[in-house]
């Protein structure tokens, strides 16, 4: 099996599209890599974090007085020492609401989830602060919980926040989001088939290995803080919101990140740590165990939708209806955005109502996951697409192509398609040797069935920054202000190397933290490299410019008639003169004479990312005795715009892939009667291993972006979109039986054999 | 767990003296791929820990003079495997030991670990009561042995005294005509907990099954020993209704939970699914003896 690259990019680069050496693999593969919880101080404690019990409890006291008492705690900190935003209004930090963060981090007037902080120890051992942890005294009053999402919506469901309302009422109905278009009732009228379906998905967990972990050093009331996220400004400005140190006193540095996938453009630990690092005088180290993971950090909402499609008898989709309500956890803040707004985005659809729903219940707060909501979105409208062609007596695919949305399109959430690679992303799956090989026959009662969707995703611009530097040598060092989580590194030194014309092996790309470059936003909304680039190149171009500037200064002759040429200073023509060309070596070495260092910075608000689209085909076995279903074939198909580095592209594809193949067939959250998750462990927690999987085939497909310098479109999340819906259609294709809710287990898969067969006798 | 007494003595005497000497607070340690996960997680807290790797008898594979086996209790599951004649004679209890964990589990987790631990999930446990296994168990008051189904007495507890540590599986000796195989049904295909295991050995003649073993693992407190399943099964030419009915003994036998691992239905039914693939291997096995 295969990837194969369709590029109308035109490729005469050096370095951009090339599978580069990854600048981390040598640290990474040998164990010297710093990850969050390898950096060590002298003088070092350990946090540790108590943690509620009860899934819904009134905290009515705190007694930390036995804990603070115990031998070798050095400082206990409860809600009383974060910064409170009081519920009567909102303040937003990026996506974040901080009146949510600070109850998120440590609960004030109840805890809401079991998991949920209520205080935190330092101790001189981690052992000592898990001591100290059990004495200190909470009383709770114990409240009714309610974790599934239909239940909380009921009218008489135990309401977790007092203050939120619902038409009127007290609610756990957080939000709602709402896009329309056209008249979906005028729409339907004209409708030669509709097809409505309900559908059911479980929270997942991102899943990163990684587990949360900081080190925070307070002395003279400045603050520095060791940590792996998705981001350290926002490290840095969440610190600063919660602890009251304002962001000139706190330097975030980022560590080495052992996956994010969404689940670190958050914080839990490091408000926590510093707040004990203040109050103790002690660089104060945390980490969660994986259970403490699982417990309380973000998995994606699980979700109840309804969708509705409409269209004629030539299979032209006149009309679609969305109602998406998705479990927020504890505090609002659910993907409805994602869910709704990218659920029919891949179609030219005229009328289109979509509406999301914010649910909060008793489980720990959502955080983003990759396209956080999209995949939601698309499980349903890809699931019911299927049946519509099955309707239709139509090819999955075809029915797909006919309605594709390209340039022009009006999309229901806002804007109208720019150039865009969603009907080449289905025309290479229809072309594809995968799709035309016929499905094995069954064998020893195995059953085969090939299933196909696509998937859309908003990606991101926003703020970036970044600074080119040349060094004495020649060679270049790049700094920017993004946790590397996809590659970045090794795509922005593709980008300066190719830009500049020098070889790859002479640009060094490092992560800055907060005090050495300028504000960068998360590691997010596949925003990087496409953010990044920019910053970059127009660097690169400044750099490029001054280099010109000073060979013009040594031949005596107009900066204008000096021209950039394979990483050399040339004249422009004979009439600038005959000068032997001058490299960047060169030019280096006598930058002191000519005037100084030769760099540059950029700092944008990026914009111009334009949506990616995706389309999957898979092939499932299914073992109908064991209600197994195995995954044989998948290949993705994906406009990227433009591929800096494919091999981490491939690796972007292949991993929201097999992601989105756990969270169709096993990936689920458990909870107790006692609303206590029951499987925070990698054992019961199932995700997919290596050998649960094929090689998992893809086709980079390039529609370069028109406003990028390079082409690039956002590559990170929209893998994750299709695959739910696609695994599903599969399954049904080899069954002929549908499935609506997830993940596909084999008990349920077998249950639902036997009452077919059961109906069938 | 700073406060903990690691010992590693040569002899099975002294092994015995300081597991009784720790009067409940010790724990025997083989590969630890047990202990140590627990001790991590908290929830078993020994103040000595006695490892038992460093006994040659709790380590060493025998051929017994009947031609059966005496395997250590301490055997990995990777030396097991390289074991070039158990794996012919008994690729049943092999092939379930070699299912615990991965690669790197290989290298330290044992069969004795994998009863001693007290789950009835433990892959190689079916295994060694379809071949009918007997314990050594050596204590402060002796030596005696156990058939291996009689060791488990409910989850996480064994019919052990203080102080008695399993020292071997005495495998016996296989008439012409005999084999047996263990599957397990795991939703991921690596790095799982079973579901439902199954352990059948038995022997053909002139494709009549003339005696039969069926083990059953995760589908009550303990592994089962199915005298039903072997039943229906000897006797027979292992045709569909025997198979059927050793099946439908499978499943009577179940006393499973529902829980996040799998419902009492569907442990239930694969119960009897198992059964049949695996007494299928067995007889193929079998008949190539
Ligand atoms: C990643 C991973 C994957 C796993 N996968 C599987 C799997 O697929 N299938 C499966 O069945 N198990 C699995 N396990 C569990 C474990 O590996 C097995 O149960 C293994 O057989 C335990 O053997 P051990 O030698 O490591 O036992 P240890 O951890 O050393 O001991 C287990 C328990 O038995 C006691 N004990 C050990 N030996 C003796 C003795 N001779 N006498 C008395 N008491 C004794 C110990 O005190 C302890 O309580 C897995 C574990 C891990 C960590």
């Amino acid at each position: 099996m295969s990837t194969t690259t369709t590029t109308t990019a035109g490729d005469d680069n050096k370095w951009i599209g090339k599978r580069t050496v990854r600048p981390d693999g040598a640290d990474k593969v040998t164990g010297r890599a710093a990850y969050a919880a390898d950096t060590n101080m002298p003088g070092m404690i350990w946090g540790k974090v108590l943690r509620s019990p009860h899934p819904h409890a009134r905290i009515k006291s705190i007694n930390t007085a036995k804990a603070e008492a115990h031998p070798g705690v050095k400082a206990v900190v409860t809600a009383k020492d974060v910064v409170d935003f009081p519920i009567a209004k909102s303040v937003m930090l990026g996506i974040q609401d901080m009146r949510w963060m600070c109850r998120n981090v440590m609960a004030r007037e109840k805890a809401l989830f079991v998991g949920h902080p209520v205080a935190a120890v330092a101790a001189t051992s981690e052992k000592i602060a898990a001591e100290a942890c059990k004495l200190i005294e909470v009383e709770y009053e114990v409240l009714p919980f309610v974790i599934d999402v239909e239940e909380a919506m009921k009218p008489d469901a135990p309401v977790l926040h007092d203050h939120i309302t619902f038409e009127g009422k007290p609610s756990n109905i957080a939000g709602k989001l709402e896009h329309k278009l056209g008249d979906v009732g005028e729409g339907f009228a004209k409708a030669d088939v509709i097809i409505e379906r309900s559908f059911r998905t479980q929270p997942v967990h991102q899943g990163y290995i990684e587990p949360h972990a900081c080190l925070v050093s307070v002395s003279d009331g400045k603050a520095t803080i060791w940590s792996s996220s998705q981001g350290q400004f926002m490290v840095r400005a969440m610190c600063a919101y919660l602890t009251g140190i304002p962001q000139n006193d706190i330097r975030a540095i980022p560590a080495e990140i052992g996956g994010g996938f969404g689940g670190k453009t958050i914080v839990y630990l490091e408000p926590v740590a510093t707040l004990l690092a203040k109050k103790s005088g002690r660089p104060v180290k945390m980490a969660m165990t994986r259970t403490e993971v699982f417990h309380a950090s973000g998995p994606t909402s699980g979700s109840y939708s309804k969708v509705k499609l409409g269209a004629t008898k030539d299979g032209k989709i006149v009309a679609g209806e969305g109602t998406y309500c998705l479990q927020a956890g504890a505090l609002p803040g659910s993907p409805i955005r994602g869910a709704a707004g990218c659920a029919f985005a891949p179609y030219d659809i005229p009328n289109v109502h979509s509406v999301g729903y914010d649910v909060v219940s008793n489980r720990s707060k959502v955080a983003a996951y990759r396209a956080p909501g999209a995949p939601i979105g698309a499980y349903a409208v890809e699931c019911v697409m299927d049946e519509l062609a099955e309707a239709l007596k139509m090819d999955p695919l075809q029915l797909r192509l006919k309605n594709a949305a390209k340039q022009g399109t009006k999309a229901a959430h806002g804007p109208t398609f720019p150039r865009i690679g969603f009907v080449e992303t289905i025309e290479e799956a229809i072309a594809h040797p995968h799709y035309k090989t016929p499905l094995a026959k069954p064998k020893n009662g195995v059953l085969h069935g090939r299933g196909v969707a696509s998937g859309f995703w908003f990606n991101a611009g926003g703020e970036s920054s970044a600074q080119v530097n040349v060094n004495e040598d020649g060679t270049v060092v790049v700094i920017t202000g993004h946790p590397d989580i996809g590659g970045s590194r090794a795509s922005t030194a593709n980008i300066v190397a190719e830009v500049l014309g020098i070889d790859y092996r002479k640009v060094s790309v490092l992560i800055g933290d907060t005090s050495v470059i300028g504000f960068s936003n998360l590691t997010g909304g596949s925003r990087v490299t496409y953010a990044s680039a920019m910053v970059v190149t127009q660097s690169t171009e400044n750099v490029i410019g001054q280099l010109k500037a000073r060979a013009a200064k040594i031949w005596k002759i107009d900066p204008e008639a000096v021209i950039w040429e394979n990483g050399e200073a040339r004249p422009a023509g004979d009439n600038a003169g005959k000068f032997e060309p001058m490299t960047l070596g060169q030019l280096a070495a006598q930058a002191n004479a000519t005037g100084g260092p030769i760099g540059a910075g950029t700092q944008l608000n990026t914009t111009g990312a334009e949506g990616g689209f995706a389309t999957h085909v898979c092939d499932v076995e299914v073992d109908p005795e064991l209600g197994i279903v195995r995954v044989l074939r998948y290949t993705s198909f994906q406009d990227v715009g433009r591929a800096i580095h494919p091999g981490y592209v491939e690796g972007q594809m292949q991993g929201g892939a097999a992601q989105g193949i756990g969270w169709a067939l096993s990936e689920e959250y458990i909870y107790d009667k006692n609303g206590k998750l029951d499987n925070p462990s990698f054992l019961d927690y199932r995700m997919p291993v290596t050998s649960d999987l094929p090689m998992l085939d893809t086709v980079i497909i390039e529609v370069p972006n028109p406003k990028h310098p390079q082409g690039v479109r956002g590559v990170g999340e929209v893998p994750l979109v299709p695959p739910l819906a696609a695994v599903s259609n599969a399954i049904h294709n080899a069954l002929g039986q549908r499935f609506y809710s997830l993940p596909m287990s084999p008990p349920k898969v077998l249950a639902a054999l036997e009452s077919k067969t059961a109906k069938a006798a | 767990m700073t406060d903990i007494q690691y010992l590693a003595p040569r002899t099975l005497d002294e092994a015995v003296q300081a597991f009784a000497a720790s009067s409940g607070k010790g724990r025997i340690l083989a590969g630890g791929t047990d202990l140590l996960v627990q001790m991590r997680a908290g929830t078993v807290t020994p103040h000595t820990i006695i490892d038992i790797k460093k006994i040659g008898e709790m380590t060493a594979i025998e051929e017994t003079a009947g031609g059966g086996f005496r395997v250590g209790a301490g055997v990995s599951g990777a030396i097991l495997r390289e074991h070039p004649k158990l794996k012919k004679v008994w690729p049943g209890v092999v092939e379930a030991a070699n299912l615990i964990g991965s690669t790197q589990i290989q290298g330290r987790a044992t069969a004795g670990g994998n009863l001693c631990n007290g789950s009835p999930a433990g892959d190689s446990v079916p295994a060694m009561v379809a071949a009918g296994a007997i314990v050594t168990i050596q204590g402060p008051k002796g030596r005696r042995e156990l058939p291996v189904e009689a060791v488990p007495k409910g989850p996480g507890r064994l019919n052990l005294e203080p102080g008695e540590i399993v020292v071997s599986f005495t495998l016996p000796a296989r008439p012409k005509g005999s084999s047996d195989a263990y599957l397990r049904m795991i939703p991921r295909t690596e790095m799982d907990i079973a579901v439902v295991g199954c352990g059948v050995s038995l022997t053909l003649e002139k494709g009549v099954c003339t005696a039969a073993r069926v083990g059953l693992g995760a589908v009550a407190p303990t592994v089962l020993l199915v005298e039903g399943a072997a039943k229906a099964l000897i006797g027979s030419k292992l045709d569909e209704a025997a198979l059927d009915k050793a099946a439908n003994a499978c499943r009577a036998a179940c006393r499973p939970i529902d829980d996040k691992r799998g419902t009492i239905a569907y442990r239930t039914q694969i119960a009897g699914v198992l059964l049949k693939r695996t007494a299928a291997i067995a007889a193929e096995r079998a008949g190539r003896n």
